[in-house]
């Protein structure tokens, strides 16, 4: 009992640590971003009181207190109330949240998984077979590792889909016949075909992790002594491998998996941005080049919350 | 590591009270560390001593010093190469390429035209020299990064697990609220918060947020060390906490520190890529990341550019593996399984193949 309520504080003072940092560093850093903002606004139109009234809620620059503000700022929040758009004024930032996470989570939840798999299963293959030829595997996967991701969809967009022209390049769906993603089964086929080259960056570029990961784990547990055990009583390597060796040396992956999965929103940032794919992390880079702090700071609280929670 | 380290020092203490213990202490060493050698190892040794009493002392400290130096691995040789040849490049070539902010020459040449090693851009920028000064660059912010987050993790990972109490708690919670915060969001919206950014205010923002997984790591090492006997009998003999942290485990931490370290140079180089991809890269200097963010705006991909935008993404990566191979070979250093048990198994095999053969020999002559 005493772990779930140390675990259930750490979760507040964590969400509490987040949201106050959305709230302070635009007050921290040199400059005026209420006025820079406002200023740009201005040039564009009118700006209404409301508006100047909503920028300097968010970014400071107002003359009330910073308690206040803060506040505010709070009860806003708690409200669910993140706040109007200025990029695309005047949609509210929770519904431009609404429409693209589910982007994200669809595409880079399914590409952290079957990563996963492949890693695992791979991994406690190649683990297996250790001081073999396979063991050759290994420094290559150091190589997929250290690609950067979006150089990697760069490639895949040049390479697979301009020049062999095997998949869609861009965007979530097609946009010239759909307006929106039906369900239709037409409409469905077309949003599989345009996830398939943001899913093959994704699962490229991390499944040299978990698979050495599970490989070297897999040496260290093959070398107990329940495995010399199991293998004098005259098992059959077989369920030596996937009952005696895999079941424990995947712990530590699948503890490492929790934690990816509660990073899915933010781990594939700037591949969206290569694709233009409609997700979370196009919505915060559109928002970083409009100067769009609302609809910033909303996207951060998305993309911290499922990790605290 | 620390298994070594205190086996070693057992070794020198047998050394010096007896001559006979030296063997054993010797073989003890050998097997710690390189059980696949042990044969031929205690052969040597018992053979030796069983002479004289002093070739065996050499045999022991020349064992004893390739037990904690790195074995030079075909990993660690073919990283330490490649990150060697990078840094040579970033250091030296610079100096001798084109000014890689000049456009004064006719865009998008293919490689090898009018002298360009591998062309230019679409405004004319020679892709060779924006290469070499980019790496400068690239390492540059990665060193740096790799230093902050070094300092951090060492402070909220070694100081938090050593001292344990309250100091633990608070250092952990701060450690785990910056985790759980995930870093490149952070990042963006630092960095777009501030609109002229020099290189080393993106380093800054890097460090930032690059030392929570190494402080983890290290916090676990060192709470497992503290309760260690050698580090008892420190604190017994009235050492200070800083001395103890600073000589009896920071050198036990080092090859984990040094992996870290690394690490966070790779962190830091892909994540300045990141960055610069997205325009928030430094405004001052270039680096591999500005150059992918000007193939990208210059529509390198449209153009098939393909040598624009290949080039410094191909570094990266291969930096980033050259430091990865260092990093496999030191984990092989910090867990000796990783290293013996396929050596082992390769010679299980050896042995069984060696055997078949000869079964099929003298079946062949008993036919």
């Amino acid at each position: 009992m005493k772990y779930y309520g140390r675990r259930v504080a750490f979760y507040a003072v964590t969400l509490w640590a987040a949201v106050s940092l959305n709230f302070f560093i635009p007050r921290m850093l040199p400059g005026d971003p209420a006025q820079i903002l406002l200023g740009k606004l201005a040039r564009n139109g009118d700006v209404t009181p409301a508006v100047q009234k909503n920028v300097e809620l968010i970014l400071g620059g107002s003359h009330e207190p910073l308690w206040n503000q803060y506040w505010a700022y709070l009860d806003n929040i708690v409200h669910g109330n993140l706040g109007i758009s200025v990029s695309k004024y005047p949609e509210p930032v929770w519904d431009l949240i609404k429409d693209a996470l589910p982007w994200t989570l669809c595409l880079v939840g399914s590409a952290t998984i079957i990563a996963f798999a492949i890693g695992i299963v791979g991994g406690a293959w190649i683990g297996w077979k250790r001081g073999s030829a396979w063991d050759h595997v290994i420094p290559f996967t150091a190589f997929l590792q250290s690609v950067p991701y979006f150089w990697l969809a760069i490639l895949l967009v040049y390479f697979l889909g301009m020049k062999a022209g095997l998949a869609p390049i861009s965007w979530g769906w097609d946009v010239q016949t759909y307006d929106h993603p039906e369900w239709t089964w037409a409409s469905m086929v077309d949003v599989f075909q345009h996830a398939v080259l943001p899913a093959l960056t994704i699962i490229l570029s991390a499944v040299g992790g978990w698979l050495v990961g599970m490989r070297n784990m897999m040496v260290s547990t093959l070398a107990e002594d329940y495995i010399v055990t199991a293998e004098a009583k005259g098992l059959r390597p077989r369920r030596v491998l996937w009952v005696y060796a895999v079941r424990n040396a995947a712990l530590p992956s699948f503890a490492g998996f929790a934690v990816a999965l509660a990073f899915v929103v933010s781990g594939s940032l700037v591949m969206e941005q290569v694709f233009s794919y409609p997700g979370i992390g196009k919505l915060l880079i559109t928002a970083v080049s409009n100067a769009d702090y609302a609809l910033m700071q909303g996207c951060s609280c998305s993309r911290r919350s499922p990790c605290s929670s | 590591m620390a298994e070594h380290e205190t086996t070693g020092e057992d070794v020198r203490e047998a050394h010096m009270v007896t001559g006979a213990a030296d063997t054993v202490a010797a073989a003890g060493v050998v097997v710690d560390g390189l059980p696949p050698d042990l044969p031929e190892a205690v052969g040597d040794g018992s053979l030796a001593a069983a002479v004289t009493g002093e070739p065996a002392a050499a045999t022991q400290s020349r064992s004893r010093r390739r037990d904690l130096m790195p074995s030079w691995s075909p990993k660690l040789v073919v990283g330490l190469v490649i990150t060697g040849l990078i840094v040579l490049f970033a250091i030296i070539v610079p100096f001798f390429t084109l000014d890689p902010n000049s456009t004064d020459y006719d865009g998008l040449l293919k490689p090898g035209e009018q002298g360009h090693l591998l062309g230019t851009s679409a405004i004319g920028n020679d892709i060779w020299a924006q290469l070499a000064h980019g790496a400068r660059g690239s390492l540059l912010i990665g060193v740096t990064v790799g230093v902050i987050a070094l300092i951090f993790s060492v402070i909220f990972g070694i100081f938090a697990g050593y001292l344990g109490g309250w100091a633990d708690e608070t250092l952990s919670l701060i450690t785990n609220i910056m985790l759980v915060i995930p870093a490149l969001p952070l990042t963006i919206v630092l960095a777009a918060y501030s609109s002229s950014r020099s290189m080393w205010l993106v380093a800054g923002v890097l460090g930032l947020t690059a030392w929570t997984g190494s402080a983890i790591v290290l916090r676990t090492q060192a709470r497992s060390l503290r309760v260690r006997d050698y580090v008892l009998a420190a604190r017994v003999a009235g050492e200070r906490s800083r001395r103890i942290i600073a000589v009896e485990i920071l050198p036990n931490l080092l090859p984990l520190v040094a992996a870290q370290f690394l690490f966070g140079v790779i962190f830091a180089i892909l994540g300045e890529a990141g960055l610069s991809y997205l325009g928030l890269g430094p405004t001052d200097a270039v680096t591999w990341g500005t150059m992918l963010y000007q193939a990208q705006n210059g529509s390198a991909l449209t153009l098939g550019a393909w040598w624009w935008f290949v080039p410094p993404g191909l570094l990266i990566a291969l930096l980033g593996c050259g430091l990865s191979l260092v990093n496999f070979a030191i984990d092989e250093i910090i867990n000796p399984k990783l290293r013996n048990v396929p050596k082992a198994t390769r010679r299980v095999r050896k042995a069984r193949k060696v055997e078949s053969r000869a079964a099929a020999t003298t079946e062949e002559a008993g036919a």
